[in-house]
């Protein structure tokens, strides 16, 4: 494991107990407002202190509580790039970058490459108030990179971000994640983010870890849809791009079927993640005709879970996909569904997030 | 052309030292004062808000008198001063300085203060997980960014130390040459009959060094706030 994190602190009116642990690459960390995902950022980054628990991260032991051990936020090496940029506003764009690296005694070797990478090289002698809140945001990105971190957590960046630079600084961070600098905990409230740049997903709910797995099967897991919201939960399928018809529409091979979809600007072979919601999937016991769908794909019932007020999550596999469907306890009571079945899922809309390549 | 006596030469660029060593003795323990009232939480932070205020709420000669009682060759301060070291305060200069460091204190240590309290600690947060130790956080993000304060509460500070003029006389005097500052000389002159010549040049003074300042502090806290202005 690359991070493990076991934290336990009692705040007033809130307990947060927590055992994460995640692989290298893009581990995400999702839950409502208040579960404690910044809480356990900030622990593992060093700037709060859990009441008992350990932190380590690689080989490194940089907490343990019952050991009396505790490395100081400044020696973790931990990346941390915030909501708000917080770039220091009396230095310039390069003093900002070199910051870090000054003391982590690297001097200024990767700067170009980093400036490079993120796009920064034209505004290295700018000052930090005259930039966009997108370029800010990567210099923030930079500034992290160059203290060449054994961990960078990126706690919701983009939130602070209108549609156009969310758009432009997720390549970016694609390219960080492909480059495999380091391993990245991504904090984010939106599910088409995380999709597109996280292997792992980790669901707090209320202080507690509420589902940690691969990211498609955390997501089709209906045990996780408290934590993160039923519009949040639903199936991530992975395809490829067989063929673009001439009304723009794209037909995408998955394990189970061929769906279509709009892709902007795709080209045979292209590979994409397809996500489509719980609520936007209706179940079929017999093989639907005259529909207008397009996109039916066959399954087998695994699990039917009751939810709150009536409604009722069933869980296919469809050649190894999950895929989630959120219904009513009457249509389930009507159709007799229950594991082991064969369905039809006909999905009404398909959510494309192509995962991004650097 | 107006003469400047010499009395009122010596009575110029004693005040100038004075100040001098005033505002940069008691700056570092302003930084510190101001940053501890404006960040820290401790017992006590109230009664050390208090007695920093004192000098500016109290009739300096109260704060004259009590300095000469606390610095006095037999007060318990200056006591152990004269014995130990054999340093008098009382009716020296020195001790001029000590009561103009004193009564520009809490103006220096207020504008730091506020400055500190303007600095945002997320930024200081952000520069601890790039490596920077508590110590480096300070000289390299918040000391930069409360550089304006600290030089606005210097100029006020000297500018108060220049015009200082109840608790001097009460604890040195108005010693010519040695702690006759440059109010204490305007005093005297208009004292003395035909002395309103020599005080009139020493209120020009008085002024154009007060005018000075002002401009500059000013002209400083526009540079420093051009380079600085928080985003």
């Amino acid at each position: 494991m690359s991070i493990e994190a076991r934290l336990t602190h009692q705040f007033d009116g809130f307990a947060l107990d927590v055992d994460l642990r995640a692989p290298d690459g893009v581990t995400a960390i999702m839950g409502p407002s208040g579960a404690g995902k910044t809480t356990v950022a900030k622990m593992i980054a060093g700037v709060m202190t859990p009441q008992s628990g350990r932190v380590q991260v690689g080989s490194e032991v940089l907490f343990d509580s019952a050991a009396g051990l505790q490395i100081r936020p400044h020696s973790r090496k931990i990346g941390y790039v915030f909501q708000e940029p917080r770039l220091l506003p009396h230095l310039s764009v390069r003093q900002n970058l070199l910051y870090g690296a000054w003391f982590a005694k690297r001097g200024s070797g990767g700067l170009a490459q980093i400036a490079d990478m993120l796009g920064l090289a034209r505004l290295l002698d700018r000052m930090p108030r005259g930039l966009s809140g997108g370029e800010a945001q990567r210099v923030a990105l930079g500034r992290a990179l160059l203290t060449e971190p054994r961990l960078l957590i990126l706690d919701e960046p983009l939130a602070a971000l209108d549609a156009a630079r969310k758009d432009e600084i997720l390549p970016y961070l694609a390219r960080i994640r492909d480059q495999a600098l380091c391993p990245i905990l991504y904090i984010s409230h939106s599910v088409s983010e995380v999709a597109q740049l996280a292997d792992t997903l980790a669901v707090l709910d209320q202080g507690k870890l509420a589902a940690l797995g691969p990211i498609a099967e955390v997501l089709a897991d209906p045990m996780a849809a408290h934590g993160l919201g039923a519009r949040s939960t639903g199936a991530l399928l992975n395809g490829t791009v067989t063929s673009v018809a001439t009304d723009g529409l794209a037909a995408v091979t998955v394990p189970a079927g061929t769906l279509h979809v709009a892709l902007g600007d795709a080209s045979v072979g292209d590979k994409v993640i397809l996500r489509v919601e719980s609520s936007d999937v209706l179940l079929s016991v017999t093989k639907p005709e005259g529909l207008s769908a397009l996109n039916i794909l066959p399954g087998r019932i695994c699990r039917v879970t009751k939810g709150p007020s009536g409604s009722v999550t069933v869980q296919l596999e469809a050649a190894g996909d999950h895929v989630l469907a959120k219904l009513t306890q009457r249509s389930t009571d009507a159709l007799n569904l229950a594991p082991g079945q064969q369905v039809y899922a006909i999905f009404k809309s398909v959510a494309v997030d192509s995962r991004i390549m650097g | 052309m107006i003469e400047i006596s010499p009395e009122a030469w010596q009575a110029i660029a004693l005040s100038a030292k004075v100040s001098c060593v005033a505002t940069v003795l008691s700056l570092p323990l302003a930084i510190l004062t101001g940053f501890a009232l404006a960040r820290w939480r401790f017992i006590g932070r109230e009664v050390l808000n208090g007695i920093v205020h004192l000098p500016l709420i109290l009739p300096p000669v109260v704060t004259g008198y009590v300095l000469l009682l606390a610095f006095g060759r037999q007060g318990p301060i200056g006591g152990f001063l004269y014995q130990t070291f054999g340093v008098t305060l009382a009716f020296n200069w020195t001790g001029a300085a000590l009561a103009a460091a004193i009564m520009a204190f809490p103006l220096m240590a207020r504008a730091i203060r506020l400055a500190v309290e303007a600095v945002d600690p997320k930024l200081e947060e952000a520069a601890m997980t790039l490596g920077a130790s508590p110590l480096w956080v300070f000289g390299t993000v918040t000391l930069p960014l409360i550089l304006p304060g600290i030089l606005a509460g210097a100029v006020l500070g000297f500018a108060k130390a220049i015009g200082e003029f109840g608790a001097t006389i009460t604890f040195v005097s108005n010693i010519p040459g040695q702690t006759q500052t440059l109010p204490s000389a305007i005093y005297t002159f208009l004292q003395i009959p035909g002395g309103e010549n020599d005080a009139l040049v020493l209120v020009l003074i008085a002024v154009a060094i007060a005018m000075t300042a002002l401009l500059i502090s000013e002209w400083l806290a526009r540079y420093v706030a051009k380079r600085i202005s928080s985003a």
